[in-house]
């Protein structure tokens, strides 16, 4: 055939012609940092002494580029990379927009401080057994579930996430570990390939896979039926890996039994991106559905935060009491999302980053606790106010914050909540938070008063800080976790900034169509046609 | 042919909730396997099947002729049986192991994470 026949074909059509700016990489940064250096780390895992500098190393580096990349997002808005440089719909977009960035920026801390934390914990067979490349392949695979633009591509990052999680949950192999991770695993798994069922229904009915590309399609959309049925699924599969009421039972069957440093970055991270998944696909993609199960959702919330606060009252076992609080803390995010209003929405987003770090820093909290005290029995621990007085005062301000007291971070989007509640009507939702946070303070108080406060138990002999192996970094590094809670709680005003920032676009979803494919309303309504 | 698959869909679902309602890990194992078989014919269903022109653009054309079959939801599906796999023999190991150190399949008798009849928590202090 001759080259003359040939129609003259643009790329352009198909292809973003100019190359990204260089600050854009940052938003793949996460990514190719984790995989290299969970590589590097399978390739040492022999070499017990040096692999963790490599871990540390990788952590640190990508705490930085989540950290520039949230800047970035601050200052420039949105960021949009289309993967192999295919045009959006075509390609995998990769898209920040506040939410996803300052979630991404929140996991970073955590991942760096738990990884921290773990050079003291983890021991030598588990680092030979992967404990690192668990944890890096599992923060990149969190990293970019919140930071993708594309809902097949949100399915495999939680599959990446979930086999790091698999992985990291069971080393130890002992019994308890085992049957705790069963639950867990069957229970997740389920809940990925509901997600999965969820995703067909979206392809069939839209025939496109973009998270902004449905977005625009949903708006125009005038049959209710299909569309609500597949926001009613997507929020069934992720309310389940949110823990949420009455799908949690999971949570508090397995969070307790790896070591402490694994269930600080599984409280920290992995029902948050849950919650993340439910934001996004509520209100940016079906925004419309959201309205119509509003009501589910705050029952499903009330009932969370309730629960949760009650069964932590139950427990003996302190890091049990904590897995209940993890599921208290979800209720509450949800509350937010329930409401839909600007200041609900902003104090879901400030409960959710306090909620991140705060968990993160009860487990290690715990972790160190429990290796000083011999013993997460509340019957059996004792006296540590005596052998370790600057630790009470870190965890008397980490049971202060989870509970929503002032002057530190929990107190401020609970306030926004509660107000956005009143706002409405609906008192019944103000109450139970409230409730939920006076049960939640007196069951991590009495933590405090039995661990701390109670004259040392004469049969259990409790260690000082300096002969605890974990307290070496993890005072420092709980140290710092507690700094972010007292500083946010403090000095709230740009956290507020943030949050509020991050629930206009969730209400404008059309800002995030807008980067994805440009602000162009003739054209958009030409490729709905 | 849509109805015809959607119908084989309902029924992978419906054995495998009905293997997930038991009381014995291996046959959840079983039904969770049977879910994702169902989810990956949902996404061929979903793509619209035609099987009379496969999707290969002819010679001297530039575009594929119309009715090809739709090549995407295979792509999707390829990714999904991958992963479901996998998670497929991760699982299965996981179950192995635990039968071998719990020494019971049954989910009621798996209390090791969780023991029965533990005491109230301190009531005073």
């Amino acid at each position: 055939m001759a080259a003359a026949e040939r129609p003259v074909i643009d790329p352009a059509d198909a292809f973003v012609m100019e190359a990204p700016a260089l600050a854009d990489w940052l938003i793949v940064a996460p990514l190719v940092i984790g995989f290299i250096f969970a590589a590097l780390c399978l390739m040492t895992r022999k070499d017990t002494a040096r692999q963790p500098v490599i871990a540390i190393a990788g952590l640190v580096l990508i705490f930085l580029s989540v950290a520039g990349l949230f800047v970035h997002v601050l200052v420039n808005g949105t960021v949009v990379m289309a993967m192999g440089r295919w045009l959006p719909p075509f390609g995998i977009a990769f898209v920040a927009d506040t939410l996803g960035a300052a979630m991404a920026l929140v996991s970073g801390i955590v991942g760096l401080a738990t990884g921290i934390y773990a050079l003291r914990e983890a021991d030598n067979t588990e680092r030979r057994y992967g404990f690192y490349p668990f944890l890096l392949m599992m923060l990149s695979g969190v990293i970019c579930a919140f930071l993708t633009g594309d809902i097949f591509n949100l399915y495999v990052w939680f599959e990446v996430l979930l086999l790091g999680s698999f992985g990291l949950l069971i080393l130890g192999s002992r019994r308890d570990q085992l049957d705790g991770a069963t639950k867990y695993a069957f229970l997740n798994l389920i809940a990925t390939t509901l997600f999965l069922i969820a995703v067909a229904y979206v392809y069939g009915l839209f025939g496109t896979l973009n998270m902004a590309d449905i977005a625009r399609k949903a708006a125009v959309m005038d049959e209710v039926g299909p569309r609500l049925t597949i926001a009613a699924l997507f929020f069934f599969a992720f309310a389940m890996k949110a823990a949420a009421f009455p799908l949690n039972f999971w949570l508090p069957a397995s969070y307790h039994t790896p070591r402490l440093a694994v269930g600080a970055i599984f409280a920290g991270l992995l029902t948050k991106v849950g919650v993340y998944a439910l934001l996004r696909i509520l209100l940016t993609i079906f925004p419309a559905d959201r309205d119509d199960l509003a009501v589910a959702i705050a029952v499903v919330a009330a009932a969370s935060m309730l629960l949760g606060a009650i069964g932590a009252l139950a427990q003996t076992d302190m890091r049990r009491v904590l897995g209940y609080l993890v599921i208290s803390g979800i209720g509450i995010m949800l509350a937010g999302l329930a409401l839909g209003s600007a200041t609900g929405l902003s104090g879901t987003a400030f409960y959710t980053a306090h909620s991140m770090v705060v968990m993160t820093a009860l487990y290690l909290l715990v972790g160190i606790v429990g290796a000083a005290a011999g013993t997460f029995d509340l019957h059996r621990a004792g006296g540590l106010y005596a052998t370790a007085p600057w630790l009470a005062v870190v965890a008397l301000i980490l049971a202060f914050s989870v509970s929503g007291l002032p002057p530190f971070s929990g107190l401020w989007p609970k306030i926004f909540l509660v107000k956005a509640s009143i706002d409405v009507g609906a008192w019944w939702l103000a109450a139970a938070i409230l409730v939920s946070g006076f049960l939640t303070t007196i069951a991590i108080v009495r933590l405090f008063a039995f661990a701390f406060w109670r004259p040392a138990n004469p049969d259990m002999r409790s260690l000082s800080l300096a002969e605890v192996p974990v307290a070496r970094l993890g005072v420092p590094v709980l140290a710092g976790l507690c700094g972010l809670t007292v500083f946010a709680g403090l000095y709230p005003e740009p956290f507020i900034q943030v949050s509020d920032r991050i629930a206009f676009e969730l209400m404008n979803p059309a800002g995030y169509i807008d980067a994805v494919y440009g602000p162009t309303p003739a054209a958009t309504e030409g490729a709905v046609q | 042919m849509e109805i015809a698959v959607a119908a084989l869909t309902g029924l992978y679902f419906a054995v495998s909730i009905y293997l997930m309602l038991s009381r014995h890990i291996i046959r959840i194992l079983l039904g969770t396997v049977t879910l994702s078989t169902g989810a990956n014919l949902t996404i061929f269903a979903m793509g619209r099947i035609t099987r009379e022109v496969p999707p290969i653009i002819p010679s001297g054309l530039y575009l594929p002729a119309e009715g090809a079959a739709n090549a995407l939801p295979q792509a999707l599906v390829l990714t999904a049986i991958v992963i479901a796999f996998s998670l497929f023999a991760f699982l299965l190991v996981l179950v192995m192991r635990s039968y071998q150190e719990l020494g019971t399949d049954d989910t009621y008798a798996m209390r090791d994470a969780e023991p029965e009849g533990e005491p109230l928590p301190p009531l005073g202090y």
